[in-house]
């Protein structure tokens, strides 16, 4: 009776696990509206809104294969360029604990998707939608804001970083220890 | 029955030979190292093969014959123990001698391989992706350097030196009608001579497990004369056609404002990427997606409305795109010969 119960658990838990690894290579257009409007400042009268929400951030967020795809893609795609592997340069650096328009990753796909002032070009039609997503997940997983067992694990070049699995925790970073 | 039987093993064993004749054979060469290699196989196999059935019949004889009846079993006949003991002997010298012969046998086959290629005048570096080659032909002449994929032209009765890398994984290059495997290897440069002895067209596949899509990673090696070759190679330098006609000029515009400009190159447009295949003149090629689907309207379609339902995985992602502005960048792409 233990024994099947111990059976059954370590089956259940190794099948959640699967969840890491699921590979939807075909964006679903039902999920995510994808036009949502993107606030440029976020001083309003009346206190705060409430975020927008998307339902693709929560797909992208934690599962392994989006968020090396997203880091494949940040290398294609010069990111670099301007934030040198995340440590910041022309652009500001993405993996410290600081976020101008917010560490949500409905915040970054709209940054990415639309751009910001002061430099950051819009890639709305230049990269499809579920990339951006990805792209998201990974900006938000260089600064330990990703599930380390789903991060990337591994580095092709040289890197000024640890892999992003190896990273601080979001919670402690910027604070000696 | 018995019949019956033996005229299926005759009509399997035809049809499987006849398998091995073709475009994508070992045992089909077309060139000096399949060649050595091929003869290779045959001798390794019909020694093997003679080898195998002397040891079964040595294996049955003792079993079926009848021993010879002894009047008393305790006497020792020293005589026929020698005997044995000799035949024991002689076996095990020639398995040793045999074994010697192969491993000199195939030293020497090495050295003609590796004398194939030492006066190679053209270099091509071959890059493995997944799941996709990138072919740059070397020349002391920038402005000569030619980028393609998938498909390697070579000159036929020539050899050629390819240098092999890649940027991902480890994958494997293999053309079995020209010459033997040779893995590609992220940062390090693996050295393939290979040689046709005559003009066609030779398929080759990637043949280290490279990921999903490894088994739609084929390439092609086109032989041609020599004069053939070097037309193929200026045509090839010059930049992409201009798009004729209204559709094809739609395309072009949309080529450049959709996401296939973040990730490919057309020579003579601002489309510049370089980490998928080079469409200057992809229309050109025999085959889409790494040999995966030949060459036509309704493929190139189907592939840019479709890719991860043909290459599921392959890094060509699906792109939201209207029927008008499919078929638009669909002319483009037809008319870039």
């Amino acid at each position: 009776m233990r024994l099947g119960f111990a059976t059954l658990l370590s089956v259940t838990l190794a099948l959640a696990a699967c969840q890491r690894e699921e590979r939807d290579t075909r964006p679903q257009s039902s999920l995510g509206s994808g036009g949502q409007p993107t606030p440029v400042t976020a001083l309003e009268p009346g206190g705060q809104r409430p975020s927008p929400r998307d339902n693709k951030a929560a797909s992208f967020e934690a599962n392994a294969f989006h968020l090396s795809e997203g880091k494949r893609l940040f290398g294609w795609f010069n990111c670099s360029g301007c934030h040198a592997n995340g440590g910041g340069g022309m652009g500001p650096a993405l993996m410290d604990q600081k976020w101008i328009y917010g560490s949500s990753m409905e915040s970054i796909h709209a940054t990415i998707r639309d751009g910001r002032p002061n430099g950051m070009p819009s890639f709305r039609n230049m990269i499809p939608d579920d990339q951006i997503w990805e792209l998201a997940a990974f900006v938000r997983s260089l600064s330990g804001n990703a599930p380390s067992s789903a991060a990337p694990q591994r580095n092709d070049g040289m890197m000024p970083h640890p892999s992003e699995n190896r990273m601080p925790d979001a919670a402690t970073l910027g604070k000696s220890p | 029955m018995k019949r019956l039987a033996s005229m299926a093993f005759a009509a399997a064993s035809v049809l499987s030979l006849q398998g091995c004749a073709g475009w994508q054979s070992a045992l089909d060469p077309k060139g000096p190292a399949a060649s050595e290699l091929a003869w290779l196989i045959w001798f390794f196999t019909g020694l093997c093969a003679v080898v195998w059935v002397l040891v079964m019949i040595a294996l049955a004889a003792p079993v079926l014959m009848r021993p010879p009846r002894r009047t008393e079993p305790l006497v020792l006949d020293a005589g026929a123990d020698h005997r044995k003991l000799r035949v024991v002997a002689i076996a095990v010298g020639l398995t040793a001698a045999i074994l010697v012969g192969l491993t000199l046998l195939s030293f020497f086959a090495n050295r003609t391989l590796a004398a194939i290629g030492s006066d190679a005048a053209l270099t091509i570096r071959v890059t493995g992706h997944q799941w996709w080659w990138e072919v740059r032909y070397e020349d002391a002449t920038p402005s000569r350097i030619l980028t393609t994929a998938n498909e390697i032209h070579i000159p036929a009765g020539e050899p050629v030196r390819l240098l092999l890398t890649s940027t991902d994984v480890i994958h494997s290059f293999w053309v079995p009608s020209l010459a033997g495997k040779l893995d590609l290897i992220p940062g390090h440069i693996n050295v393939l001579d290979i040689k046709a002895d005559k003009p066609g067209t030779y398929r080759g596949q990637c043949a280290e497990f490279c990921g999903a899509q490894h088994a739609n990673m084929g390439t092609f090696i086109i032989a041609e004369p020599r004069a053939k070759f070097d037309a193929w190679w200026n045509d090839q330098l010059q930049p992409a056609a201009p798009p004729t006609g209204d559709e094809a000029k739609a395309g072009a515009d949309l080529f450049l404002k959709r996401p296939c400009v973040m990730c490919h190159k057309i020579g003579g447009t601002p489309a510049g990427g370089t980490v998928a295949p080079d469409l200057t003149h992809v229309a050109s090629r025999r085959t889409l997606a790494a040999g995966s689907l030949t060459m036509s309207r309704g493929n190139l379609a189907a592939w840019i409305a479709d890719p991860q339902g043909i290459k599921p995985g392959s890094h060509m992602p699906v792109v939201e795109l209207n029927g008008d502005e499919l078929n638009a960048i669909v002319a483009y792409l037809e008319g870039l010969k």
